[in-house]
């Protein structure tokens, strides 16, 4: 088995603490990985992506096909659709729905919305006011790792919960608890749907 | 028992060199190069040894400080981006001239595709030109196992070795397995052969013909590698060549397994010999690479006729830009993936100055004043203030390399340009700009050079910058008139003062020096979270 993740979100958004916490899980299950990551001047508030790929067999290349990708992961709605050439015919969206609007030109809502509905598989959630509600709004980008759990399969929810523990765990228990309830509402909305 | 840890390519490498009994690492921060040294200054082994892992001032005090160590028979490690080597492009040379003598590995980090760089030069083209090896690993265990190797290999040659790896895979992260040994460190010892370290012609030419001879048995040695091989296929309508990274993407396209005979390379000089063994088997190859055509335009003319090689030369692989395993897939003649077209309602985000970034409060107030000089032209460097080029500044005419705003301003300022303006950071001011002020001071130009200072080097994340607390004292030691440095603090309220500073040292007709200095806004929160 195989998953190709494209992590998408702009510069500063870290978009990365996602990968880290699959790469820890994936890591511990024994699971073949690759994670290409963007460094340098695009980080600057410009698009940023994460091309993660996790396998039971080796993988070669570093980079996902067009096409290929089984999930497109986005921080932001917008650059989830900056990613469709990437998206496999039968792969899923999954993305907060709260704009970062940094420049002048940023779509209408309504369009952006529009063409996320447009596609088979997609889970759109405000995960900035999910993390909110739940007293802790630094944890939205959990909440997005809780919501792409139920079609990632290749690492069971349990499993991406370890990695949470592991990553924060010199961060104290508070931390780690705040992002496992990030993580689960996350969880709980993709299923509801 | 081995260690398994998830490594981008960078920090394979450096955990190879450490590895390796590694004694200093030498260096100037450049995407994509930035991590090696930074993964080596964190690891406990380097604090335990005592590990030289200071930032240099440029690529080639770099180059210069690694090539002493390895003189004095230690290990020594230099890295940096792809057009650093250009800096150090001196000493480089004259490295293969002397010789190694403790093991000296150079790491350069190509950017094909200018992720974030001014062009797409291939070092490789370097290691043919200075007769030295060039090792490129494929994937990231590879990139350990030949960090480890390269130090053998640079002792056992008497050589340096370059090291090159691309932005996929410097800054892309896999499961390494480290091995279980962690070799000691050399101790002080001198070359055997000290004449070959005084390159004047009449040692010079004596070691030229030596390394003449001794590149020939580099090829041997590429040849007998394991890091290269000529692996069978039953179809023989094609024969491929892919080189370090080429050979993942040509694989990927693959997965049970590639139908054509492949030879896969990642040591050079390229081995000849495995290349006429795969074209006995084949009329027409393909040669896929990663950056420019170095080894198809080797291939033109080297086989006899009715070998056909196809690669980027005639556009069979697209003649620029970084290889995805899409762009190999289209030149295998495979069909492409069934995909989604691009959405039409996306808008291109490009890179910006922070909000709150001093360079930008900088760019506002030199804006408010030269919109009063028509002929004014200003001239950029290579940092995140290149971006004032972008809207809605507009500031800059030029940006080209490391150092070039002074020299260019003098330049132009000569050729009658006033106001002639630099632009140039910190960092890029102490790694190339202080030599181009000494030449301005000299020749009494007409320019007004303005470092906008953030007390770092911000664009490849923040490091130590070389001249931080002394740069008043550097322009001054420099020659530059005392009541001509002036120091600003780039803030709005701070407009009409910036603008006045800025108007009188234009209308001083002579070097004036402007020195706007707030910290980078990336560092001052990381440092108030510590």
């Amino acid at each position: 088995m195989k998953k190709d993740i494209i992590l998408a979100g702009v510069g500063g958004q870290g978009i990365l603490s996602i990968a880290t916490v699959i790469g820890s899980a994936a890591l511990e299950q024994g699971l073949y990985l690759k994670q290409a990551e963007v460094h340098g001047m695009s980080q600057r508030g410009g698009d940023v992506q994460s091309n993660l790929r996790l396998g039971t067999e080796p993988i070669y290349s570093d980079l996902i096909p067009k096409g290929g990708a089984d999930l497109v992961v986005s921080l932001e709605p917008m650059e989830a659709l900056r990613y469709l050439p990437y998206l496999s015919k039968e792969g899923w969206i999954i993305t907060n729905t709260t704009p970062l609007v940094n420049i002048p030109d940023y779509p209408a809502m309504e369009t952006v919305l529009a063409e996320l509905e447009k596609f088979p598989h997609v889970v759109a959630l405000d995960v900035d006011a999910i993390a909110k509600d739940l007293g802790s709004p630094r944890g939205a980008n959990m909440v997005l790792l809780g919501a792409m759990a139920s079609v990632l399969h290749i690492l069971e929810p349990e499993k991406l919960r370890e990695g949470i523990r592991r990553i924060f765990a010199r961060k104290g228990d508070a931390v780690v608890e705040s992002n496992i309830k990030a993580f689960d509402a996350g969880l709980a909305y993709s299923q509801k749907q | 028992m081995a260690d398994k840890n998830l490594l981008l390519g960078d920090e394979a490498l450096a955990l190879g060199a450490l590895h390796a009994g590694l004694s200093g690492v030498f260096a100037y921060p450049g995407t994509p190069s930035t991590e090696i040294t930074e993964y080596i200054q964190l690891h406990p082994l380097a604090r335990e040894r005592n590990v030289h892992r200071d930032w240099s001032c440029n690529e080639k005090t770099a180059m210069e400080g690694a090539l002493g160590m390895s003189y004095a028979g230690k290990r020594a490690l230099v890295c940096f981006k792809h057009v650093g080597l250009n800096v150090c492009a001196d000493p480089f040379m004259g490295s293969a001239m002397t010789g190694a003598n403790g093991g000296l590995v150079i790491a350069s980090c190509d950017d094909p595709s200018m992720h974030s760089s001014q062009n797409e030069q291939d070092s490789r083209f370097y290691g043919a030109f200075a007769m030295m090896p060039v090792f490129e690993p494929s994937s990231q265990q590879e990139t350990y196992e030949m960090a480890r190797e390269a130090f053998d290999y640079s002792e056992r040659r008497g050589i340096p070795v370059l090291l090159r790896l691309t932005t996929r895979m410097a800054h892309s992260r896999a499961v390494v397995e480290s091995a279980p040994d962690i070799r000691e460190q050399n101790q002080l010892h001198y070359p055997a052969n000290p004449r070959q370290w005084v390159t004047l012609p009449v040692n010079a030419r004596v070691r030229n013909r030596q390394l003449i001879k001794d590149y020939a048995a580099f090829e041997a040695d590429a040849v007998s590698s394991r890091f290269n091989f000529l692996k069978e296929g039953p179809d023989k309508s094609l024969g491929i060549i892919a080189c370090g990274i080429a050979y993942n993407y040509l694989m990927e396209n693959f997965p049970d397994g590639c139908p054509y005979p492949v030879l896969k390379v990642s040591q050079y000089p390229f081995p000849r010999e495995l290349a006429k063994n795969l074209s006995g088997m084949t009329k027409t190859l393909l040669v896929l690479e990663e950056g420019q055509p170095l080894v198809e335009e080797r291939m033109k003319g080297v086989f006899p006729t009715g070998i056909t090689v196809h690669g980027r030369l005639d556009e069979t692989v697209p003649r620029d830009g970084e290889l995805t395993p899409d762009a190999v897939r289209a030149a295998l003649g495979l069909p492409a993936l069934p995909a989604y077209s691009a959405s039409q309602v996306v808008a291109p985000r490009p890179p910006a100055l922070c909000q709150g970034c001093g360079h930008r409060d900088f760019f506002t107030a030199l804006n408010n004043v030269l919109k009063d000089y028509e002929g004014a032209r200003v001239f950029g460097d290579i940092g995140c203030y290149t971006l004032g080029w972008m809207p809605p500044f507009h500031s800059l005419h030029t940006c080209v390399e490391m150092g070039a705003s002074v020299t260019m301003a003098i330049g132009s300022a000569c050729s009658g340009t006033f106001p002639a303006v630099a632009v140039i950071g910190d960092s890029t001011f102490t790694h190339s700009g202080m030599t181009g002020l000494l030449d301005a001071v000299n020749g009494k130009a007409d320019v007004t050079v303005c470092i906008s200072d953030n007390l770092t080097t911000g664009m490849t994340g923040g490091q130590d910058s070389a001249g931080t607390g002394r740069l008043e004292a550097i322009c001054e030691g420099l020659g530059v008139e005392p009541e001509h440095i002036r120091t600003i603090v780039p803030l709005p309220r701070n407009y009409p003062d910036m603008e006045k500073v800025i108007r009188e040292e234009i209308e001083y007709h002579g070097v004036s020096v402007i020195i706007s200095r707030r910290e980078c806004i990336q560092t001052l929160k990381r440092h108030a979270k510590k």
